[in-house]
């Protein structure tokens, strides 16, 4: 088939998967987005399949079902609440075959240019298009599969340790070898002088040295960054493997590549400024890793935390008229969506108002809470953004927070020398009483006191959030 | 020091300002107590059980009053007892400080401190001493017990073999403490009950004991109670028409009528008239809480019970809480003994007469030789005031103004950053050879069509965002796809690999996010 027929398919593609992430405004019309972007992948990858370059089509369509059942295997016994690991992990994959197309490129670069002029002429593809490449445009490109494997190589192992945080397999503490961001500087110095390198002899050791360099990075990078801050992480990884899919498709001449990375690439920068926008920090003391030191010593937390039983909660319900939720990761690590769910449920059918709060960044993902609820049947016109639900507060009968720490602290608002000071958040601690639903006295995420516990009117319901839901249930009639 | 109680000497009067209980807490702020003999006789509380208590019962009352350095009693003191004050003495009663000038210039000039226990300030530090609250609280109950007794029916409704039985409609008129106690009451002995009250905030106190609130066809600016600290004001001629519209309209189907309205030192006003006595039923019964002040009800004889030519009995007894003299003396004493308390900080038996205190300034009426009354008013609002809305309504002209500067400063960032990435492609373009712009062009509109439709992603759909855009961005398998064909073996091993990966990647992001779009469901 000839080039002409790929380009009208790589157009009607590229509409296809624009159509498919603007579909997600809104939650009916998201569920045919989905089907946009399937039927545009499908159509980009038979048209390259079909197209001019491409040999072993057999052994790719092999590959692909392989990978198709692997993927389809994982995604379908996957536990909504282990979604943020998954995405992860998938960025990992997306990062290491940018790396391996990107050396592919060298590879076939150094291949084409050792041929004579006859040689080149009866080659076809990607070779043909490589030999047709002038002196400038040879350095152009040296520059553009350069940075895609850069940034295929940070974000792959970026995304491995996300995972593996994400997953509980790796300390979620912020952690640095001895050097600390100065290792990463050096790294990235020694990539920069790496590109001169590659540019001016086209070897493969600078290409080598910068993909140590740039797995070095993502490495290190990621390890310095508390759980807290991982949605940040993970939209930003997402951002990356889009911008390494785009350099690639530079490097290839691929105008397909560059629409769907620079789309990609978009959404994640976009995601990930509304993440840091939500915690009030900047994107560069995000990735900085762990909080910048407080300015001075955090104000002293008075009072102490009273304790309440189910029987106390379950009285406190029957008789609000009013109920807010406010879910956070401690619920999906107790896996207690479904007995919030039924909790919800029962208590709708009382007549009463129950809505849920949600943070922005509730949960270790961007929206994760919002999946959570939605997988356990909570109608999610019920469920609220924060800027929606915070001026009802006062109007509240029983707010209950239910793993949530950070996003809930009054100390954001309160104490100015508070790591979190200025970070917006659910002020929850205006019902008029407050039900915390906790594993035990500890600190959260960010190991910072909440006031909140303390308050006169915020009552400490221990235990995990789905035993204690249990219980509390049975006392919901 | 020694805290003292004399035998009430006004006619009638049964309640006294000590009880054995009370006199065991006085004497652990290390106080002695002493009483006059027969003090409690009438509230139920006999000598033995003073001296039980440890207290020393004394003779006369002029042995009383000479003993003791604190008086603590009930009634407003009349002249007789006035005299036995000196220089040393402090008198804690109810005093009326706003009509007994004599009174007060008497205590002054004889030097004593007088504590006028219905001057305690309306503020929650100061409920556990406001003895008017207590003393209402048994007033407003006693009025419906009162009204009972005289009401000749049923309060409750019920259906018998022998016939049927309306049940009696009450109205409360005034909702104070009294009237919600009498409302509480009422309620639950089965009446239905209405009530009404100027300040239209107490509806919802009224609606939870039980009550229906009577509401006016009227609009008026609500006056706010938290300005008068919690008690109600003269209201305008247009407002008091209405409410006796209101009325006269109930008034034919009303048994029993208990009126508390009050307004702090002025006479009670007039709210049920003659007319309105006229029309109700032979047999009903009004309650006038208000009478000591003139009372609320036309017809209203002050501590009498009359029966008007209809057949309605009007009730003006002043004595209720005497009339429940034990209830009433142990609410009491205890109101004096927090009293004490906040007058014992040491508790070591010494009267400390802090006047920078709220609670303690407000309620001292002489002191040190001077007369303190009227207090200034209390550093703490009674109640919190009502949340008057803040926004301000912005004229048309204003928003106009606003609209426009918003929208001039978003031309001016949108034009600067246009510039800007103008002037950088340019730049490119100067330098970069033609088959990279065709592709960098591709680029940046990419870029520009991904920022306008992300920012339309709703907030809760995030989670799918990030699985979609990690599904698509498996696109990288078209590089892979475009180099297995070469001949190389190390190639086709790599882009093998990363086919192999991209479609792990594109059938499972595609699914997971099929997966969570199918649980977003509306209620």
């Amino acid at each position: 088939m000839d080039f002409g027929f790929t380009t009208a398919a790589y157009v009607v593609a590229a509409v296809l998967m624009i159509l498919s992430l603007g579909g997600l405004s809104g939650q009916e019309s998201a569920k045919r987005a989905v089907w946009y972007g399937i039927v545009g992948m499908a159509l980009a990858v038979v048209a390259t399949l079909v197209g001019p370059g491409a040999g072993l089509w057999i052994v790719s369509l092999i590959l692909i079902g392989c990978g198709g059942i692997i993927g389809y295997l994982l995604a379908s016994k996957v536990e909504m609440t282990q979604m943020p690991e998954l995405v992860a992990g998938m960025h990992a994959l997306v990062g290491l075959a940018a790396v391996f197309v990107g050396l592919n490129a060298h590879i076939e670069l150094g291949h084409v240019q050792a041929m004579d002029a006859e040689a080149k002429h009866a080659l076809d593809g990607f070779a043909a298009l490589l030999a047709k490449k002038s002196g400038v445009e040879i350095g152009i490109l040296r520059v553009e599969l350069f940075l895609g494997v850069f940034i295929g190589a940070v974000t792959f192992t970026g995304s491995w340790v996300a995972y593996g945080k994400l997953a509980g397999k790796l300390s979620s503490k912020a952690f640095k070898l001895p050097g600390g961001h100065g290792l990463n500087i050096a790294a990235a110095a020694i990539s920069v002088i790496a590109l001169f390198w590659y540019c001016n002899t086209g070897g493969f050791l600078p290409l080598a040295v910068m993909t140590l360099a740039a797995l070095f990075i993502g490495f290190h990078l990621i390890m310095g960054i508390g759980g807290a801050d991982m949605p940040v992480v993970v939209s930003m990884l997402n951002s990356y493997s889009g911008w390494a899919a785009a350099a690639i498709g530079f490097s290839l001449g691929n105008d397909l590549l560059i629409v769907v990375g620079a789309l990609v690439g978009s959404s994640g920068a976009i995601l990930s400024y509304i993440m840091c926008k939500a915690m009030n920090r900047s994107f560069i003391s995000v990735i900085l890793g762990g909080f910048g030191g407080s300015t001075g010593p955090a104000m002293e937390v008075e009072g102490e935390q009273i304790a309440i039983d189910s029987d106390g909660v379950a009285t406190a319900l029957n008789e609000a008229d009013s109920v807010v939720i406010i879910p956070g990761y401690g619920m999906a690590v107790a896996q207690a969506q479904q007995n919030v769910a039924e909790l919800t449920r029962r208590l709708r059918a009382k007549g009463k108002e129950v809505r849920f709060a949600i943070h922005p960044v509730a949960g270790r993902l961007p929206g994760h809470m919002n999946v959570l609820l939605a997988e356990a049947k909570v109608p999610y016109d019920i469920v609220m953004e924060m800027d929606e639900i915070n001026d009802d507060f006062p109007e509240t009968d029983v707010a209950i927070v239910i793993g949530s720490n950070d996003i809930v602290n009054p100390a954001a608002q309160e104490d100015p020398n508070s790591p979190i000071a200025g970070m917006p958040v659910l002020e929850c601690w205006k019902a008029k009483q407050v039900f915390v639903s906790k594993r035990g006295q500890g600190t959260g995420y960010s190991g910072i006191e909440n006031p909140l516990f303390y308050k006169e009117n915020t009552r400490m319901f221990y235990g995990d959030a789905k035993a204690s839901l249990d219980t509390l249930l049975k006392l919901i009639d | 020091m020694k805290i003292g109680t004399p035998k009430e000497v006004f006619n009638g009067e049964a309640r006294v300002a000590m009880t054995p209980d009370s006199a065991l807490q006085l004497q652990k702020l290390g106080y002695d107590c002493i009483i006059e003999s027969g003090a409690g006789t009438l509230a139920g509380f006999s000598d033995a059980s003073y001296q039980t208590a440890g207290v020393s019962v004394v003779e006369t009352a002029a042995d009383l009053w000479g003993a003791a350095d604190i008086i603590a009693k009930v009634r407003q003191p009349d002249d007789a007892e006035l005299q036995y004050l000196t220089a040393d003495k402090t008198l804690i009663s109810f005093f009326n400080p706003g009509g007994n000038a004599e009174g007060m210039e008497q205590a002054k000039s004889a030097g004593a401190t007088v504590v006028a226990m219905e001057m305690v300030p309306r503020i929650s530090r100061a409920q556990k001493m406001d003895a008017l609250s207590s003393m209402a609280n048994i007033a407003g109950y006693r009025a419906v017990i009162e009204a009972g007794n005289n009401f000749g029916r049923f309060f409750t409704g019920q259906i018998t073999a022998a016939g049927k039985v309306p049940p009696a409609k009450v109205l409360v008129v005034g909702a104070g403490v009294a009237g919600l106690a009498a409302i509480g009451t009422s309620t639950s002995l089965g009446a239905v009950t209405y009530a009404f009250d100027v300040r239209p905030e107490v509806a919802e106190q009224v609606e939870s004991m039980g009550a229906e609130f009577v509401y006016l066809d009227f609009e008026d600016e609500a006056t706010d109670g938290a300005a008068t600290g919690g008690y109600a004001s003269v209201q305008s001629e247009e407002f008091r028409n209405a409410q006796l519209a209101k009325f006269r309209e109930i008034a034919p189907d009303i048994d029993i009528v208990i009126t508390t309205a009050l307004i702090p030192n002025r006479p009670a006003p007039k709210l049920w008239l003659a007319d309105m006595v006229a029309a109700m039923k032979p047999g009903s019964v009004i309650v006038d809480l208000a009478a000591e002040r003139g009372g609320n009800a036309e017809g209203t004889v002050p501590d009498e019970k009359i029966v008007t030519d209809n057949g309605v009995t009007i009730i003006g007894y002043t004595d209720f809480p005497s009339r429940m003299a034990s209830q009433a003396s142990s609410l009491y004493a205890t109101n004096i003994r927090h009293m004490m308390t906040d007058l014992t900080p040491e508790k070591d038996g010494q009267v400390v007469h802090d006047m920078e205190d709220d609670v303690i300034r407000g309620a001292t009426v002489t002191h040190a030789g001077e007369i303190t009354f009227p207090p200034p008013p209390p550093k703490i609002k009674a109640i919190a005031a009502q949340k008057k809305p803040e926004v301000k309504e912005l004229t048309p002209e204003e928003l106009r103004a606003q609209e426009t500067a918003a929208f001039k400063a978003q031309t001016k960032t949108q034009v600067t950053l246009l510039t800007i990435g103008g002037l950088l492609l340019l730049g490119v373009g100067l330098v970069a050879p033609a088959s990279f712009m065709q592709h960098f062009i591709v680029f940046v509109l990419s870029v520009f069509i991904g920022f306008q439709v992300i920012w339309n992603v709703s907030h809760s759909l995030h989670t799918p965002l990030m699985a979609v855009t990690n599904a698509i961005s498996s696109i990288i398998i078209l590089g892979a796809v475009m180099q297995v064909g070469s001949g190389s073996a190390l190639v086709i091993l790599l882009a093998g690999l990363a086919i192999f990966m991209a479609g792990i990647n594109i059938f499972g992001g595609f699914l997971v996010t099929r997966r969570m779009l199918a649980m977003f469901q509306k209620s």
